[in-house]
């Protein structure tokens, strides 16, 4: 499994969600590689993901892409990261 | 319990408490608004010799273009560019505000931290970053740290943290003792 961690420039905030999301998916027992991206470079990395994490607001900036985008409210928050990545797996 | 240090030791670049020397920090600072909040971040980054004044631009600019997404947390901001000439050497500055500022974040309004970064490319900053977010998700560190009466206090935090990082990836030293807590 493929997750890409998206943020404005690709090396500040989407590092937090993948660390984030790297335990996250530890505790879940999940085994995935999660990359980061900057907005510029995120449409088309996303084509090649199956699951995108970012913020409400840059989600709506990145608009439409293949894979499920989940949005990540609170960064450095674990238990929502759990959660939301959990429902995702279904 | 789960290792948390995997990352962090995979990570380059220099440690946390590297960076965030007392020129860096700025605690109880007023801010009109978040331009002006940014701008303290910037210009400890600046004291601690990470940017130029250029990068403080640079970061405001990017909450311009992008939004208050940089609001990560509930309360806490994390201002940012992308390298450049205004970036001397990886650099995290931490500021505390006398009073909370607005950002335009529909959740994480209003803020009390912020942090800044200054990266000169996608690695060095790493392993500093990854520490200060597991220093940020424990809810009483955060609260030590709007505390914090003045930089040193802040620096010691952030000393005594990586100090207790490193000790518990360090293996015991001797079967059924625990290791002696260094001061």
């Amino acid at each position: 499994m493929k997750i890409l961690a998206v943020c404005g420039m690709g090396l500040g905030t989407s590092l937090i969600l993948r660390m984030n999301a790297e335990k996250a998916l530890k505790q879940l027992g999940v085994e995935a590689d999660v990359e980061v991206s900057d907005m510029g470079s995120a449409r088309a990395l996303a084509s090649t993901a199956d699951l995108v994490l970012t913020s409400e607001e840059l989600a709506e900036q990145l608009g439409p892409v293949k894979p499920k985008v989940i949005t990540i409210s609170n960064f450095i928050d674990l238990d929502e990261m759990i959660t939301k990545l959990k429902a995702a797996f279904g | 319990m789960p290792s948390l240090h995997d990352e962090a030791e995979a990570a380059v670049g220099p440690r946390l408490s590297q960076l965030v020397t007392t020129d860096a920090v700025r605690v109880g600072a007023s801010a009109a608004d978040w331009r002006a909040a940014v701008r303290v971040a910037g210009d400890a980054l600046v004291a601690s010799g990470a940017t130029t004044p250029a990068y403080t631009d640079e970061m405001i600019a990017t909450v311009e273009q992008l939004g208050p997404y940089i609001v990560i947390a509930p309360g806490i901001a994390l201002a940012h560019s992308r390298p450049s000439p205004a970036v001397v050497r990886a650099g995290i500055s931490l500021v505390t505000l006398s009073r909370p500022v607005e950002f335009g974040h529909p959740r994480n309004d209003p803020v009390h931290l912020v942090v800044g970064l200054a990266a000169v490319d996608e690695e060095a900053h790493v392993m500093a970053l990854s520490t200060l977010a597991e220093f940020l998700a424990d809810a009483g560190r955060r609260q030590a740290l709007i505390a914090a009466l003045d930089p040193a206090d802040v620096v010691r935090l952030v000393r005594a943290f990586e100090r207790g990082q490193a000790d518990e990836a360090r293996p015991p030293a001797r079967d059924g003792k625990e290791s002696v807590e260094r001061t």
